[in-house]
């Protein structure tokens, strides 16, 4: 079942940035969008979350569907009295499936706990928020082997569930190991 | 006796008041916004000192240039940027007030009033408001909160709750901020929504509990204030800043000495 429709999208902020893009998008799929720095993958994820500016083209979104947005930038955490498991219950995710080295941490305030930790417990949040599409920005920035590995799970595992989902990153091991397919964008060079 | 049946209602005004401000602090601080807790006070006191001019009721005049402030607020923060709003508000009721005391003489008493806080002449009126404008700020932030922490830690991701109710909470602090400071005084309004949240940020291992704290402390702190001041016939706003900032700096230095001695200790491998 389709979920997403992308029809020679050129998205941007000011200025468009990406070259024009199609791609259908299905539940239960992983897709990877690969290319240079610069080449507007992140903007496109932005601009399909409504961030950013769609300067041409068509967007479609099935009815009903609810779409997550995971930037590369971490939600400003420091200094926050907030703790783990308020933080997933903020955005609807379950803590089932957390890694073991998560699950003793969740009353603690996120400040509190390492940088890793609070990068993967921030991450978890939008992995498993309710919601059909998950739109993934550098997910793996950050992140030591065992936090890597348990992504791939988790991403397939959601995949499995039902979700779609978008994934841009640079880490070619994560991309191979989980995506269906990878879209390559060049850049505007117009 | 007879001294409690005056001022219960200043008491109850106040008591109201401390924790809407307690409470809405934290949401300021969150978003980095504390300075909107002067801002919207001081435009709410210029407001209620031209609505004095004009004959109006007080009430209405503040109301009405702190709602009016919320709006300029919505709609520029993101061409000037918050905190560049907020400066100017502060500013542009900062001059008004002081231009409307020194050449208007009935806009003096008032405005002398607003700056010291004049608790102790609640009535009625400022009673009701107060209970009023706390039903609806638990209300609010009862069934939004949840959605302002999450627009704020994570715009990408669906919202609960209409982002258009989201985006009230700068009218609902407005609306508080400028009756408060129409019964407290701006400083003493500042420093109950700035000194709770703030301990409360340093202090708190959750956010629920950040909330419970904030709330202990200012209406352990203002109580403690209001029989302080009316006991030794002192000016109520500036006991309520003393009062606020001892009992708030030392719970966070008492907070700190103890996470030293911990790491010492651990250090020490005691």
């Amino acid at each position: 079942m389709k979920l997403l429709h992308v029809e020679q999208v050129v998205a941007g902020w000011q200025q468009p940035v990406t070259p024009p893009v199609s791609l259908v998008l299905n539940r239960g799929e992983i897709i990877g969008l690969s290319g240079p720095n610069g080449g507007g993958k992140s903007t496109l994820l932005a601009a399909l979350a409504g961030q950013g500016r769609v300067f041409s083209g068509l967007v479609s979104v099935s009815q009903g569907v609810r779409i997550c947005f995971q930037t590369q930038t971490l939600p400003p955490l420091d200094g926050l009295p907030l703790s783990g498991r308020e933080l997933l219950a903020l955005t609807g995710a379950s803590p089932e499936g957390l890694p073991s080295w998560l699950t003793g941490c969740l009353t603690q305030r996120l400040d509190r706990l390492s940088g890793g930790q609070r990068q993967y417990l921030s991450l978890w949040a939008v992995l498993q928020a309710p919601g059909e599409i998950l739109l993934l920005d550098e997910p793996s920035n950050h992140l030591d082997a065992a936090g890597a590995k348990h992504l791939k799970v988790a991403l397939k595992r959601r995949a499995a569930q039902g979700a779609g989902v978008l994934l841009v990153s640079h880490d070619q091991d994560l991309m191979h190991a989980c995506c269906d397919r990878i879209v390559v964008l060049e850049g505007n060079r117009g | 006796m007879d001294d409690w049946l005056i001022f219960w209602k200043p008491y109850l005004t106040g008591l109201a008041f401390s924790i809407q401000l307690a409470l809405i602090g934290l949401y300021l601080q969150l978003r980095r916004e504390w300075l909107a807790a002067l801002a919207y006070g001081q435009v709410g006191a210029a407001g209620a000192l031209l609505a004095q001019v004009m004959a109006w009721p007080l009430a209405l005049g503040g109301l009405l240039f702190s709602a009016g402030a919320a709006v300029a607020k919505t709609l520029l923060a993101r061409p000037l940027g918050a905190g560049v709003m907020f400066v100017l508000l502060l500013l542009l009721g900062w001059s008004a007030c002081l231009l409307l005391t020194a050449n208007l003489s009935v806009a003096e008493r008032l405005g002398q009033a607003m700056f010291a806080g004049q608790l102790y002449f609640a009535g009625t009126t400022e009673l009701l408001l107060a209970l009023l404008l706390l039903l609806g700020t638990l209300g609010y932030l009862r069934f939004f909160g949840p959605s302002l922490l999450q627009s704020f830690l994570y715009p990408g991701l669906p919202c609960n709750q209409s982002r258009r109710w989201v985006r009230c909470f700068d009218l609902c602090a407005a609306l508080v901020l400028a009756a408060a400071v129409m019964s407290m005084g701006v400083m003493g309004v500042f420093a109950l929504a700035f000194v709770p949240s703030w301990s409360a940020f340093r202090c708190a291992g959750s956010w629920r509990l950040a909330c419970r704290q904030s709330v202990v402390l200012g209406i352990g702190a203002y109580s403690l204030s209001f029989f302080l001041a009316w006991y030794w016939d002192q000016p109520y706003g500036p006991m309520l800043v003393a009062c606020l900032l001892f009992f708030g700096v030392a719970r966070v230095l008492g907070l700190g000495w103890k996470t030293h001695c911990e790491q010492m200790r651990r250090r020490g491998g005691i």
